[in-house]
């Protein structure tokens, strides 16, 4: 059964285009330096509309997860146990993401490394391993 | 000085259920007419007298329900000129709520009937899955986090890193909720429960087990509203609407400020607080949303009650049950007594009627004046406060 995938909109195509390449990007202010995530038309910390594409270091720490053990649906019931975690990146912003691996060493605070998951239908989703 | 036209609560209503499904089939629009007419019966009005109409719910999208105050009055046959939609979430009631008061002590309307009607167990319409991954989801949903528990799941691993919290700290919100609902004949749930019986729960998001998750029951529910100077003319005993807030802060949890606190709460409440020139200490009953054992411990410290990270401590010993000194969810929560997707307005009535002493005794707080009702929607997301009291 196919998980979901993101249905890309104009707004997000060059966030998604770049991880095909393996690259992941934030949008940053080039008014207030801010980074942020998920992509928006406006800086959601001074509101300017004067933004840029950065590439992230991929870098980042684990701000807290959970280990699920009943499946978000259908699509992803053959995987439980896994671990869905929000990341602190290294600029700052957090991310939605998983975490490889066994998840029994997952703890919050553990540095880690984006990853790349081929989701299907040539999309591609970043995960992080534990460094 | 007080409003000319003071806003006041002056019926509610609520939905019987068996097992966690309506006693008696229906739709949603059929469930809140049902209600509509209980509630009004009770303040002495007829659907002929409603000229605000206030609604929120998931039924009939996309189709009917896009426009839902809109098809519910259509279906009870009113023209009403005042529409409440705002839908931001399980807190949507305590807004309309906030909203219904603003409105009639500025004199755009003269009675607001606020209801809500869901049947999700019944049709066995709730499921993890979440929602499909177009805008902000597109950042959420591919990544498998079972919706609504995982996010509340983040938050409560991120308390217990903080803060030192317990899932036996949590275990005692459960027990605590069952223990109401075991003094309210209308709860789904009422055999007894342990500490235990919660650890030994299957797990569904750690650290959430299934009996740190609210029941999915479908129910219903009517409220209301008119000025002061109508109650009175008509003999009604009023509930007061001292004091309201809300604010909202996120829907996606990686853009939660602060996943260890619940910072919508913190706002609502302040304002509420604020406005009705009240003391925490005054407060005599308590109704907060609980969707999950760690809603209700944020809850708690970010209306104030326990000090931010001392909730574990707050609720342990038994103190937020029957017999306790901080009664918390006296009609056993959306933990035990029922939780039809959207609980709030539920929340709503168990506070109005335990404020006119009309809830069985076991479960009555003696000499209750005022009460704080806060309901929180989303994931930890939206939050709403109502401070009620009567004379």
């Amino acid at each position: 059964m196919q998980k979901p995938l993101p249905i890309v909109d104009p707004g997000t195509q060059p966030y998604w285009d770049a991880l095909k390449e393996r690259k992941l990007l934030l949008k940053s202010c080039k008014d207030c330096h801010k980074p942020h995530f998920y992509p928006r038309e406006l800086c959601p910390h001074c509101y300017s509309d004067n933004l840029e594409w950065v590439e992230a270091s991929g870098d980042g720490e684990i701000y807290s997860f959970t280990t699920v053990h009943r499946a978000a649906g259908p699509a992803f019931a053959d995987e439980v146990p896994y671990v869905v975690a929000l990341v602190a990146l290294s600029e700052g912003p957090r991310m939605m993401t998983r975490i490889t691996g066994d998840p029994d060493v997952v703890k919050i605070g553990l540095r880690v490394h984006v990853s790349f998951e081929n989701a299907g239908e040539g999309m591609v989703l970043p995960f992080f391993s534990i460094c | 000085m007080k409003p000319s036209k003071e806003a006041v609560i002056v019926a509610v209503a609520d939905e019987p259920l068996k097992e966690g499904k309506v006693a008696q089939p229906g739709s949603p629009l059929q469930i809140q007419a049902r209600c509509a007419k209980a509630a009004l019966a009770q303040a002495g009005l007829s659907l002929r007298d409603v000229d605000g109409i206030a609604t929120a719910g998931s039924w009939g999208i996309p189709g009917a329900g896009l426009v839902a105050t809109v098809t519910l009055s259509e279906y009870l046959g009113i023209r009403p000129t005042f529409h409440l939609g705002t839908n931001i979430g399980g807190s949507a009631f305590e807004s309309h709520v906030a909203h219904a008061a603003v409105a009639i002590e500025s004199g755009i309307c003269d009675v607001v009937l606020i209801t809500y009607g869901s049947t999700q167990r019944s049709e066995l319409s709730r499921n993890l899955a979440g929602w499909p991954a177009a805008f902000t989801f597109q950042f959420e949903t591919p990544w498998g986090l079972p919706t609504p528990v995982g996010g509340y799941a983040l938050a409560a691993m991120r308390h217990m890193h903080e803060h030192g919290t317990t899932r036996k700290h949590l275990a005692e919100i459960a027990v605590a909720a069952r223990a109401w609902a075991k003094l309210n004949p209308a709860a789904t749930k009422r055999d007894p429960l342990t500490i235990d019986d919660v650890l030994n729960a299957r797990l569904v998001c750690e650290p959430l087990g299934l009996l740190d998750c609210c029941l999915v029951t479908d129910g219903g529910g009517a409220i209301v509203m008119t000025s002061a100077s109508h109650a009175k003319a008509n003999a009604l005993r009023p509930v007061y609407v001292r004091g309201y807030g809300e604010a909202s802060t996120h829907w996606t949890v990686a853009s939660m400020p602060d996943l260890a606190s619940l910072t919508a709460a913190e706002m609502s409440s302040a304002r509420a607080f604020a406005m009705a020139g009240v003391r925490r200490e005054e407060i005599d009953v308590v109704e907060v949303y609980d969707s999950f054992t760690i809603t209700t411990l944020m809850t708690l410290e970010a209306l104030g009650f326990a000090e931010r990270g001392g909730g574990g401590e707050f609720v342990s010993g038994g103190r937020i049950a029957p017999g306790g000194d901080f009664p918390l969810n006296t009609g056993g929560g959306g933990l035990s007594y029922a939780h039809p997707g959207l609980f709030g307005i539920l929340l709503l009535v168990e506070a109005v009627r335990q404020l006119r002493g009309e809830v069985e005794p076991e479960r009555q707080v003696d000499g209750a004046k005022i009460a704080l009702v806060h309901g929180t929607g989303g994931t930890l997301s939206s939050g709403a406060t109502c401070i009620l009291s009567v004379d």
